[in-house]
C-alpha cells in the first residue's frame, strides 16, 4: 500500500514508473532530430575512404552531434530494454542478472564509441 | 455445479495465443522487435568507429564486411528497423497527446508506419548510392 501522497508523486507499489515513462519519451523526442542528423552523416559517408571518414567525424559540429546522439540513444535503449526484460523475465535472480547485463552492455557500447570519437578528434 | 456467487470480470493480461491478428498489434510487436534489433546493432556502429579510429587495415576489414552482400543486407535491415522504430515512436507521441486512438485512425497510423518505413528506407538507400564516394 502507498499513501495518497506517494501515489500523487507517481510512486505506486512499483516505487517508480512515471520517470521511466517520461525518460523514454524525452530521449525518444531527442532521438528524432539526432537520428536524422546521424543518417545524413552516414549517407554522406557511403563508400568513403578512411581519410574522409576521419575528416568528417573530426568536424566539431559532426562530432558533437554524434556524441549527443549516442548519449540520447544509449539512455533510451537501456531503459527500453529494461522494460522488455521486466515484461518477460519473472525469475528474480535471472531478472537481476539480465538487468545488470543490460547496464554493462550499454556502458561498454558508450565507452567504446566515445573513445573512438575522441581518438579520431584528438588522438590521431 | 457450484458456481461462484459473484463472477468478477477482471481484465486479463494480454495473451498472444488468444489474440486475433490486427495490424495495430503487429506494428506494436514490430516496434519492440526493432527496438531490440537496434539495441544489439549499436555494436556495428561501435565496430565501424573503432576501426576508423585505429588503422587502415581495420577500416578495410569493416568496409569489406559492410560492402559484402551479407553486410548490405544487415545494413538495409538496420536502416528499415531504425526508420520503422522512428515512425512507430512518432505514433506513440501522437497517442500521448490523446489523438489517433479512434477506430480507423489507429489502423491508418499502423499502415502509415509500415508503408512510410519502407518508402523512407528506399529513399535513404537511393541517396546513399547517389552520393557514393
Ligand atoms: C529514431 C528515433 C527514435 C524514436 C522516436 C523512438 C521512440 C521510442 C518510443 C516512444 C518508445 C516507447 C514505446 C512504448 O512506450 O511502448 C521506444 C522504445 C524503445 N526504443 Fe526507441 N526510439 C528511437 C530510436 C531508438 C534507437 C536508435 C534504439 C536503439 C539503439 C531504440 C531502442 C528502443 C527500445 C529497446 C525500446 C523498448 C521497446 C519496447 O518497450 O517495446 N530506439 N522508442
Amino acid at each position: 500500500m502507498k499513501t495518497p501522497f506517494a501515489r500523487v508523486r507517481g510512486l505506486g507499489t512499483a516505487h517508480s514508473g512515471t520517470e521511466h515513462f517520461w525518460m523514454q519519451r524525452l530521449t525518444g523526442i531527442a532521438n528524432l532530430p539526432l537520428i536524422i542528423a546521424f543518417l545524413v552523416v552516414i549517407v554522406s559517408l557511403v563508400g568513403s575512404s578512411q581519410a574522409s571518414v576521419i575528416a568528417t567525424l573530426s568536424n566539431p559540429f559532426v562530432a558533437m552531434i554524434l556524441l549527443a546522439a549516442l548519449m540520447s540513444v544509449l539512455i533510451h535503449m537501456r531503459i527500453g530494454m529494461q522494460v522488455i526484460i521486466e515484461d518477460y523475465v519473472h525469475t528474480e535472480l535471472r531478472k537481476i542478472l539480465l538487468l545488470m547485463a543490460n547496464t554493462f552492455f550499454t556502458l561498454a557500447v558508450a565507452i567504446a564509441a566515445v573513445y573512438a570519437i575522441l581518438k579520431i578528434n584528438f588522438g590521431l | 455445479m457450484a458456481e461462484p456467487k459473484v463472477q468478477i470480470e477482471r481484465p486479463l493480461s494480454p495473451h498472444l495465443g488468444i489474440y486475433r491478428f490486427s495490424i495495430t498489434m503487429a506494428m506494436s510487436i514490430v516496434h519492440r522487435i526493432t527496438g531490440s534489433a537496434l539495441y544489439f546493432g549499436t555494436l556495428l556502429l561501435v565496430w565501424w568507429l573503432l576501426a576508423a579510429s585505429s588503422s587502415a587495415k581495420q577500416f578495410d576489414i569493416v568496409s569489406a564486411f559492410f560492402a559484402s552482400w551479407f553486410g548490405q543486407l544487415v545494413l538495409f535491415g538496420y536502416t528499415w528497423a531504425l526508420l520503422h522504430h522512428m515512425l512507430g515512436g512518432i505514433r506513440h507521441f501522437i497517442w500521448d497527446t490523446a489523438h489517433g486512438l479512434e477506430p480507423g485512425e489507429r489502423e491508418f497510423l499502423a499502415y502509415a508506419t509500415l508503408v512510410g518505413s519502407v518508402v523512407l528506407t528506399l529513399a535513404v538507400w537511393m541517396l546513399g548510392y547517389m552520393f557514393k564516394g
